[in-house]
């Protein structure tokens, strides 16, 4: 009993130590969270961004769009973030969350990221359909009106003209936003579309990717999945435009709906696949951090055609 | 009979010297497959391609009345103007717009950055002044020069392309250009452009983490062990924490960020990024290995010291602090070092503490923005650029090194303070 006493009072004492010293972040600071699509772009604008003024550079961690929007809206004061990049806009429920705690997020549109299906430099480039990347890679596929297992062995199961491979797709993992966006784009969008599917029902069957070896989840490392489409020439991979753009000696991306993905098919729409970019400012750090609104403005002077931004493969508003 | 169960006794004894040599060689050339794919990756990375400019500045511009350098001046003017036209000089048919970007393609984005920063640095007296500066070529360049990139391939699908090459090779040729030792590497903090990236600011996160680490969990675990060997008493609470810190020990790192997030940084309150925090969270994470290494190097000492002191009249903390600590000291240093050396490694439990980013600042102290060195291999390696690629691998072969050195320092202080009885 004796060392039982001892023990709480132990753990009571160090709490109290602890909880005595509070030390906030550096207030000059600004503090950036979020999308790992646009953080290649945020660092970029926040480099240049000290380097040409007399503020400091912004601390930018790549958290992941759901994430980053979490940790945005948890509350006001230097413990907590001051700007989330998103790829994708903010969401009503996270609206909720962050109007419950006081914050009133500035959005700002920085411009499109296309998703590619790209294979190898060496082999044939594909021309595909939404429906038939679909078919490649969903658990479920439409027969006689019915989702049923997909059993789609080889591209030309799908489509005769299509080549005679084994399907072999690598496809980012659940926690990115790429493959948030490359689900609603494709697979929901064929659902919907070519199939008449009502929500509900697209987003329970047309939601996941097959498990039967045909489709491989990639980690989040884009450089990985790119070293693996050059050592085998018939596998095919999911990742955004700019990893395309910076290794055109290595992949390229297949025609999809007729259109192959460049920069100009992206800005236009003409290429499907695309999405667009954001970044949230906390409305409620204007004026506290200092270079905050400075930071946004800077951002979107960036955010335009012949700008740095650009050459890493951002897409910007036309 | 028995002849022949010797022979296969012999035979058994001899498969199984095989089986070790064979699994210990195994084990080392995989070790050494390791090292020599990454050092071939890395070893180019020491070097990084320049280009030498002359370039006149009149002081006059950038200083107060008073004579000081002007920080609003020097920001407004155009740095990059001044490297573009230098350049220019050198090739004077390239007049089209189109060209022209082509051309500063070939230097380095940060070219007009890094000339401001050496002005700033000379403290040169007014009027005009001709320099001489060896700039940074842009990172294309840089893995052309190192044949890193193939020229095979068509021109269309290169980052680099014939005429960039042209002038490449023309600079080269006039002696303006040329890979020097990459110094940038060594003394700056991470960038976006790969030749301006360097490794210290993640070093200096790492040690200021491991500052924290080691001032926390060592303490911690040199007073738990003593009190767990000496003073607490056998029985069930005893038993339970021993237990418990033994599971401790096989918890998995991310677990402690975790637990850095939500105590740390929500509750307390603390910054995130912060090196106070992860060195916490990571003494937090080695301090069941110190503990169990401690004990058993307090276990190892034997009882008749300690008894001896008890005999002579010396109390529990006496014997334990004059007599058993010192002896003990260089097992629980090396079971230190090792907790530290896992320490230095982990990057999972810096991901909810939000150590995984981007800073462009060396910090300076334990509250300010920093990153740790696998922090940074991990970011550069998932880079898009490709100079990035070699960047990561001599950062691994700087970790390695790194981690060998504490090891064998652990191993040298124990030979060097072991006591034989």
């Amino acid at each position: 009993m004796m060392s039982f006493i001892k023990l709480a009072s132990c753990v009571f004492l160090s709490t109290i130590f602890i909880s005595n010293i509070s030390i906030a972040r550096e207030g000059d600071q600004i503090s950036i969270v979020g999308s790992s699509t646009v953080f290649p772009f945020s660092t970029i604008v926040a480099e240049r961004f000290a380097k040409n003024t007399d503020f400091r550079a912004p601390v930018i961690e790549s958290t992941g769009t759901g994430g980053g929007v979490k940790l945005f809206c948890a509350g006001i004061g230097l413990e907590h973030p001051d700007i989330t990049n998103a790829s994708r806009a903010i969401k009503e429920t996270e609206k909720k969350d962050c109007a419950s705690n006081g914050i009133n997020p500035i959005e700002y549109m920085i411009g499109y990221d296309g998703i590619t299906f790209s294979n190898s430099k060496g082999s044939e480039q594909l021309s595909l359909t939404k429906e038939e990347i679909f078919k490649a890679v969903s658990a479920k596929v439409m027969s006689n009106g019915m989702m049923v297992d997909n059993n789609f062995k080889t591209w030309s199961d799908i489509n005769p003209s299509l080549p005679t491979i084994e399907i072999d797709v690598l496809a980012p993992p659940p926690s990115s936003g790429t493959r948030d966006a490359f689900v609603e784009l494709v697979m929901h969008d064929t659902c919907k579309k070519i199939y008449n599917m009502s929500k509900k029902d697209y987003k329970a069957s047309c939601s996941a990717l097959r498990e039967d070896g045909a489709v491989t989840e990639a980690g989040e490392n884009d450089n990985l999945i790119i070293e693996k489409l050059s050592a085998n020439k018939d596998r095919f991979g999911i990742f955004g435009f700019s990893f395309l753009d910076q290794n055109k000696e290595k992949v390229k991306g297949s025609i999809i709906n007729g259109v192959a993905p460049s920069i100009s098919t992206i800005a236009d729409g003409s290429y499907e696949v695309s999405r667009p970019l954001y970044f949230y400012i906390k409305q409620e750090h204007v004026g506290v951090i200092p270079g905050l609104q400075e930071f946004g403005d800077y951002f979107m002077s960036l955010a335009t055609s012949e700008s740095p931004l650009e050459d890493a493969g951002l897409i910007p508003k036309p | 009979m028995i002849r022949k169960s010797i022979q296969s006794r012999r035979a058994r004894e001899t498969r199984l010297k095989i089986y070790g040599i064979t699994s210990i060689c195994f084990a080392l050339i995989m070790l050494a497959t390791l090292l020599i794919s990454i050092g071939l990756n890395g070893y180019s990375a020491l070097q990084q391609a320049y280009f030498k400019v002359d370039i006149s500045v009149n002081m006059d511009k950038l200083v107060d009345d008073s004579g000081t350098i002007n920080k609003n001046k020097m920001n407004l003017f155009n740095w990059d103007g001044l490297v573009k036209s230098a350049l220019r000089e050198f090739f004077p048919e390239v007049k089209e717009r189109n060209e022209k970007k082509e051309l500063f393609a070939i230097i380095s984005a940060n070219a007009g950055y890094d000339l401001k920063e050496i002005v700033k640095k000379k403290a040169l007296g007014s009027g005009s002044h001709t320099l001489s500066v060896w700039l940074h070529l842009s990172d294309d360049a840089d893995q052309y020069l190192k044949g890193r990139l193939s020229i095979d391939i068509p021109e269309e699908d290169r980052r680099i392309n014939n005429k960039q090459i042209a002038w490449v090779n023309s600079l080269v040729e006039r002696d303006i250009a040329k890979l020097k030792f990459n110094k940038t590497f060594f003394t700056s903090a991470d960038s976006r452009e790969p030749e301006s990236a360097g490794i210290l600011g993640s070093v200096v996160g790492s040690a200021l983490t491991l500052f924290v680490t080691v001032m926390f969990a060592l303490p911690l675990a040199v007073m738990a062990s003593i009190y767990l060997e000496y003073f607490a008493k056998p029985g069930r609470i005893t038993d339970f924490i021993e237990v418990n810190i033994n599971n401790l020990a096989a918890v998995p790192s991310i677990v402690f960020g975790l637990l850095g997030l939500s105590v740390f940084l929500s509750t307390f309150g603390l910054p995130r990024s912060a090196p106070l925090v992860g060195g916490l969270v990571l003494g937090l994470m080695t301090l069941p290995t110190i503990i169990i290494a401690s004990r058993a190097s307090i276990r190892s000492i034997p009882p008749s010291i300690r008894e001896a002191a008890l005999g002579l009249g010396a109390s529990k903390m006496q014997a334990a602090m004059h007599h058993v600590l010192p002896l003990a000291a260089p097992g629980i240093l090396t079971g230190t070092i090792i907790g530290m050396a896992q320490a230095l490694g982990e990057t999972a439990p810096l991901l909810m503490i939000g150590m995984v980013a981007f800073i462009i600042d060396i910090p300076t102290t334990f509250t300010s923005s920093a990153t740790a060195m696998p922090v940074q291999i991990y970011m550069w390696s998932d880079s898009a650029e490709r100079a990035f690629y070699e960047r990561s691998s001599l950062a691994i072969l700087f970790l390695v090194a790194f981690l060998i050195s504490m090891n064998l320092l652990a191993v040298v202080l124990r030979k060097k303070f072991e006591k034989k009885w």
